[in-house]
């Protein structure tokens, strides 16, 4: 068991280690560095020497890729020349701001998710799978953002129930957001409870199928108690992991409906640097999203080793 | 589940059994809609310049943000040009750039796929360890720091998304190579000394093609899902061109007075979406495959 778990552990961090690398490259890679970046049509002579100098980026990549994973160890991930600020504090409110979104949009979607996918994996096929499964494709299928498109159409121009757009600043106290974040929160939340009601839906459905669940039907366990007691610890247990996979993905996601609504988190900030042209930012950025979703497959390995004894002696 | 995929990989010749598929997918009511969204948008996406009723970038200061008009049958957007025409060009280029990048994609991650699932050992493990990295980049992430980069276009556009749409292929055609590769014909074929290459075309890519032909269906909604968003976002077709990605947030603005030049292109990205994912689920169903299960990496 422990060996197991120290093994999940080594492999995240490794895998870790192969994006600070991945991130690395494939900025080294590209032409251009932060100085042309950031000094653009400037570029040029003494001027790009000079800036060369002043940031090191004249001395070979292996150590500055040293430095920069080592200074990311100790939270600290360098200074952003655009803004002229260590990036950990541009970076600090940002984040909470996106995960104030994200935990939300979770609280709502995952238990959502549940309900729903269990309602139509045990009613497979009839009506009310029908609408639930039509529904969640066309939720997870559209883009994020016309789905927040169309939300800011209709519940703030159309029904003004809401406001549109987020003005709160990025450094202001968390409370001030609630009335802020409905819809960012409900559009992030359609797509997530889409992806995971699908999934929630064919383990259920898997799991109906199986032997020991005909055997509990013919032994005669009333219905109820056999879906309690047999199918959903079951049927829930793998969904864990394909649950944090999903969230990871919807990060992609957040990027898209903070633009949209003007929302002042992670996602927002990336695509203002970008815009910019501030790759040291980007990096940063890469870096902890990716820290991110390494740390969420990780606690969802970890959790379904501990939920699920199977797990524990089988090697996967 | 296991009789269909046989019937498939039995059946003779690659006609023969696209025919096959094309009808199990036309018998269901899902699959007939998104057949015929996806080959509604293909034939507009073809026609469409000879049959658009205005120039797509023709402004008209006297028609800035008018409703519904029988000269502008959508009315017009905030630089007065016809929605229309507009709407029905907008996929040109998402469609174009998509359907190559998602061949090339299934291209090259089924073929690393399948020798990484043939050779196995430590090259395998490592490079699976790469595929995991890549894939623990959030895709928005890294198809902007590419095009930030590089820069904009669909020279670029096109290898970036084959390259990053193409790696959980890898993964995926691995997996089924793994299913395969221990069965007894692939034995056979390997005492009867057949040489690698002749194993790979001749055993293993029947076996595993209707899998790959599958994740391109997924692939090919995901792309085009990220075309758009990139677009929408101001980095991928660059203005006047008419994109629905670049129309839904040019005109985002004006939605209250000029609705329709929102929701025209929003329509318009959403039945081609929904259909390619409606055809991918027959597909899948056609040829056995449960798709629904897997995490959407």
């Amino acid at each position: 068991m422990i060996k197991l778990v120290l093994q999940r552990i080594v492999m995240g961090l490794v895998t870790l280690v192969f994006v600070s690398g991945i991130v690395f490259v494939s900025v080294e890679a590209l032409p251009g560095d932060s100085c042309t970046a950031y000094l653009g049509r400037l570029a040029s002579g003494q001027r790009l020497e000079n800036c060369r100098q002043d940031f090191g980026i004249e001395r070979p990549a292996l150590i500055r890729y040293a430095e920069w994973t080592t200074g990311a160890l100790k939270g600290d991930l360098g200074i952003s020349m655009k803004r002229n600020k260590p990036i950990s504090d541009i970076i600090g409110n940002r984040l909470r701001n996106t995960l104030l979104l994200g935990l939300s949009a979770t609280l709502i979607g995952v238990p959502l998710a549940l309900f729903l996918g269990i309602i139509a994996g045990l009613w497979r096929d009839r009506r009310p799978d029908l609408w639930i499964s039509m529904i969640a494709i066309i939720a997870m299928t559209i883009p994020e953002f016309v789905n927040a498109t169309l939300l800011i159409l209709v519940f703030s121009i159309w029904l003004g129930w809401v406001p549109g757009i987020v003005t709160t600043p990025p450094n202001a106290p968390m409370i001030e957001f609630l009335s802020d974040i409905i819809l960012p929160v409900a559009a992030l939340a359609l797509v997530m409870t889409a992806h995971i009601l699908r999934m929630v839906r064919t383990s259920v459905i898997n799991v109906m199928g199986s032997d020991y669940i005909q055997m509990a039907i013919l032994k005669g366990v009333p219905y109820w108690r056999m879906v309690f007691k047999h199918v959903l610890p079951n049927a829930l247990l793998p969904t864990i992991n394909l649950v944090a996979l999903t969230i990871a993905w919807l990060l992609g996601g957040v990027v898209v409906i903070e633009v949209v609504f003007n929302y002042p988190g992670l996602g927002r900030l990336t695509i203002d640097a970008i815009s910019d042209r501030d790759l040291a930012l980007v990096q940063a950025i890469a870096l902890l999203l990716a820290a991110v979703y390494i740390g969420l497959n990780l606690f969802a390995d970890l959790l379904t080793l501990v939920a699920n004894p199977r797990l524990r002696t089988m090697r996967r | 589940m296991n009789m269909k995929l046989e019937n498939f990989a039995k059946s003779r010749g690659v006609f023969a059994s696209l025919y096959k598929v094309l009808a199990d997918m036309l018998s269901r009511p899902s699959g007939k809609l998104g057949l015929s969204l996806v080959c509604f948008h293909i034939i507009l996406a073809i026609i469409s310049p000879a049959i658009t009723p205005y120039d797509f970038k023709v402004m008209d200061a006297d028609l800035i943000l008018k409703g519904p008009s029988a000269l502008h049958w959508l009315g017009t957007d905030n630089l007065g040009r016809d929605i229309l025409s507009r709407t029905m060009l907008g996929g040109r280029q998402a469609l174009m750039v998509t359907i190559v990048a998602t061949f090339l994609a299934i291209a090259w991650g089924g073929m690393l796929g399948i020798l990484l699932g043939l050779i196995g050992g430590w090259i395998e493990n490592s490079i699976l360890r790469l595929v995991d990295a890549f894939l623990s980049i959030p895709w928005i992430l890294f198809l902007l720091l590419i095009v930030s980069v590089v820069g904009l276009g669909n020279a670029i556009l096109i290898p970036t998304l084959a390259f990053f749409y193409g790696i959980p292929v890898v993964r995926m055609s691995r997996a089924a190579t793994h299913d395969v590769v221990a069965l007894d014909y692939i034995t056979a074929a390997r005492a009867r000394g057949e040489s690698r290459v002749t194993i790979v075309r001749k055993e293993l890519l029947p076996n595993v093609l209707d899998i790959l032909l599958v994740e391109g269906a997924m692939r090919w909604s995901w792309m085009l899902l990220a075309f758009s968003s990139l677009s929408f976002l101001g980095f991928g077709v660059a203005p006047p061109a008419a994109d629905w990605g670049l129309m839904i947030s040019g005109s985002r603005s004006y939605m209250a007075i000029a609705p329709l030049a929102v929701l025209a292109p929003v329509v318009a990205l959403s039945t081609l979406i929904i259909g390619i994912n409606l055809s991918a689920d027959a597909l899948a169903k056609a040829l056995g495959i449960d798709r629904a299960q897997k995490a959407p990496v």
